[in-house]
């Protein structure tokens, strides 16, 4: 990575905490239903999605916001999604090229081998990349999707973020092997890298995401990563975790560990408080916006369901529409 | 007019909307070099290749889930799950994305994907070779639920299904496969959503779909020789349901006997006498009754046909709405 592509990780970073930070606070405060931090897996996400083409495709998990603010996605949209609005988001995900976020652990997995396949049928040297936690790969989909990249050679990076806990279950009770080892028994190759290490994660997934584009199939990065939080707001995780446990990640916080690559490296201190009060304004535009933003109607449940409504369905729309009257 | 098996009407769809658009793609567990267990695919990868015609992973829910991938890629995908039995592994696929991806996208991205399913009891299948899960489908906003009952509806229905921009679970009566008729391999051109009536009657109506309207057929005519005149009424789609064609039906004899292989508890006959509750009730004259398999588990091959509804189970019911 270049200075400047480091300093922008850097700024991305921060931007995502003090964004999931904020999300807390909106949860804590009545604003969103409920959020789940991602809050010391900055590097993992940031610095992973900012090794990708603009054209390649996103599929993320409902943890990452680190790759949503890296990749550009409205963060009104995407924090929407929290409040209830619209499941999956209300950003939108053909400019983005992020697909809507998967609530369904592990299947979004064989969405992005899929669409992966299709890129590769039509020639295209597009990659997409799927974000998942260690606990996703206990589910049978994640397995179907590994076999299905390799057989068919499909240009995907399978981004597993370990953060050791799937809710309460340590990644133990999930697996008695190592995750990243799972790519070679089907038949391409995995990569174990510090999470908390920007440049790491950056290097292992262009390396990933090229070897893809050459034609040469799949990898699965498992990254190592700490989450600060509880799994949502809706969590205790002092119920099950140590506290020296969230100390020693906090110690080793991935923005503070680039803060000291970057100082070392000349960045002067201005440099960072800029980067603190543009994080600062941009989250106090996040919540001026989210407080304007309206929910879409009630009526709109009925719109998306197929390409155009059955008269059956039509008629529960105008039933409803009738029962809100003008409100609908 | 040629005379085709439903098997051959299957394929010469197929075949059809592969030369027509070159976005479709046929894959799923031994449909290239073998043509599928019941050579629906019989001789496509040859003529279309093994890009676009392909066998899988033995593995429903990668099937499912990789359609979904490609749909958003811009694909048309036309996956075949080998048995109706073997759609449950893939079924949260199914449920949790297939049907509602569009909505989670919020119309970003349509789903047109046509998953075949050989489907129904009747051919002396082992264990989990003769399901009928239509009502569990039916009852999953998002999907929509086709099942042809004779070679000719099976090629319309089957281009209708590929062409529509939604998911459609494509339901083939197994027992109906080598049935042949003179077809028209002429694409009809007709949205899937409506019912046919296939034989007129003036006593009852009988209600029915996929395999259960040549068992119906076969009712309607036994009955005309007692002098019973029996409409017969395939439904062709389960979602969108006709329902107009189903009411103005059922109205003209004031008499409906619905007829269905799957177990009777929450079956879709009881979503059929329903909507007849609430929109014809001052038609009828009779109680509506339903046939069905029994609430057990589709039992072993030989004695299946204990299960399916017999003619005589049918004429029986068809008596207690003529008595009543």
């Amino acid at each position: 990575m270049d200075a400047d592509r480091l300093r922008e990780t850097y700024r991305l970073m921060l931007l995502a905490r003090r964004y999931d930070e904020e999300a807390v606070r909106l949860q804590r405060q009545g604003e969103l239903v409920a959020f789940p931090p991602m809050s010391g897996q900055e590097a993992a996400q940031v610095a992973s999605v900012l090794a990708l083409s603009p054209a390649d495709m996103v599929f993320p998990s409902y943890r990452e916001l680190g790759v949503a603010v890296g990749r550009g996605v409205d963060m009104t949209g995407y924090m929407l999604a929290f409040r209830g609005a619209w499941n999956g988001g209300l950003y939108d995900c053909r400019r983005n090229r992020f697909a809507p976020m998967a609530s369904s652990v592990g299947s979004h997995l064989l969405h992005a081998v899929g669409w992966a396949m299709g890129a590769r049928l039509d020639g295209r040297d597009e990659v997409a990349i799927v974000y998942f936690g260690e606990g996703a790969t206990s589910e049978g989909d994640a397995s179907e999707a590994f076999n299905f990249a390799g057989v068919f050679r499909a240009p995907v990076v399978f981004f597993c973020q370990n953060n050791g806990w799937a809710i309460s279950v340590p990644a133990e009770r999930q697996s008695a092997g190592e995750i990243w080892r799972r790519g070679e028994a089907f038949g391409f190759p995995g990569v174990r890298v510090d999470g908390g290490d920007a440049e790491a994660v950056f290097a292992a997934t262009s390396a990933a995401a090229e070897r893809a584009r050459r034609g040469e199939g799949p990898t699965l990065i498992e990254a190592l990563t700490h989450r600060f939080g509880p799994h949502s707001t809706a969590d205790d995780d002092t119920r099950y975790r140590e506290r020296a446990e969230v100390e020693t990640a906090r110690r080793n916080d991935p923005l503070g560990r680039l803060r000291a690559r970057l100082a070392a490296s000349g960045v002067p201190d201005s440099w960072f408080s800029d980067a603190e009060d543009e994080a600062r304004l941009a989250v106090s535009e996040l919540r001026a916006s989210l407080a304007a933003a309206e929910n879409p109607p009630a009526v709109e449940m009925f719109d998306f369901v197929y390409a155009a409504p059955p008269p059956a369905l039509a008629l529960q729309r105008s039933q409803l529409e009738e029962l809100l009257g003008p409100d609908a | 007019m040629p005379e085709l098996s439903m098997v051959q009407a299957l394929n010469a769809a197929l075949r059809h909307c592969l030369a027509a658009h070159d976005r479709t793609l046929v894959f799923g567990q031994d449909v290239g070099r073998l043509g599928g267990v019941f050579r629906v695919t019989d001789g496509l990868q040859h003529e279309f290749g093994e890009r676009r015609v392909f066998d899988t992973p033995l593995a429903e829910s990668g099937i499912v889930g990789v359609a979904v991938g490609l749909a958003m890629a811009g694909w048309r995908p036309v996956p075949e799950i080998q048995f109706d039995g073997f759609s449950f592994p893939a079924l949260d696929q199914m449920l949790t994305n297939l049907a509602k991806y569009r909505g989670r996208s919020r119309g970003a991205y349509d789903m047109p994907v046509t998953l075949r399913l050989p489907s129904y009891g009747g051919i002396g299948g082992p264990e989990h070779h003769s399901e009928s899960p239509e009502s569990i489908y039916a009852h999953t906003a998002g999907l929509k639920v086709v099942t042809p009952s004779c070679a000719q509806e099976a090629f319309n229905l089957l281009v209708a299904a590929i062409r529509d921009p939604d998911p459609v679970i494509f339901m083939e009566p197994k027992s109906r496969y080598w049935a042949k008729e003179e077809v028209a391999l002429e694409p009809a051109g007709l949205p899937i959503g409506r019912a046919c009536v296939v034989r007129a009657g003036s006593d009852a109506t009988l209600v029915a779909w996929g395999p259960m309207v040549h068992r119906c057929l076969q009712v309607a005519s036994a009955a005309e020789e007692d002098g019973v005149s029996l409409g017969v009424l395939d439904l062709r789609c389960l979602v969108p349901l006709d329902e107009a064609t189903l009411l103005t039906s059922v109205a003209e004899t004031g008499r409906a006997v619905v007829v269905h292989e799957a177990p009777r508890t929450a079956g879709f006959a009881a979503e059929v006498s329903a909507r007849l509750m609430e929109g014809a009730f001052g038609s009828l004259k009779a109680p509506v009754q339903r046939v069905t398999g029994w609430d057990v588990p589709y039992p072993s091959g030989a004695v299946e046909q204990q299960y399916i509804p017999s003619v005589d189970r049918i004429l029986l019911a068809v008596q207690r709405v003529l008595d009543y």
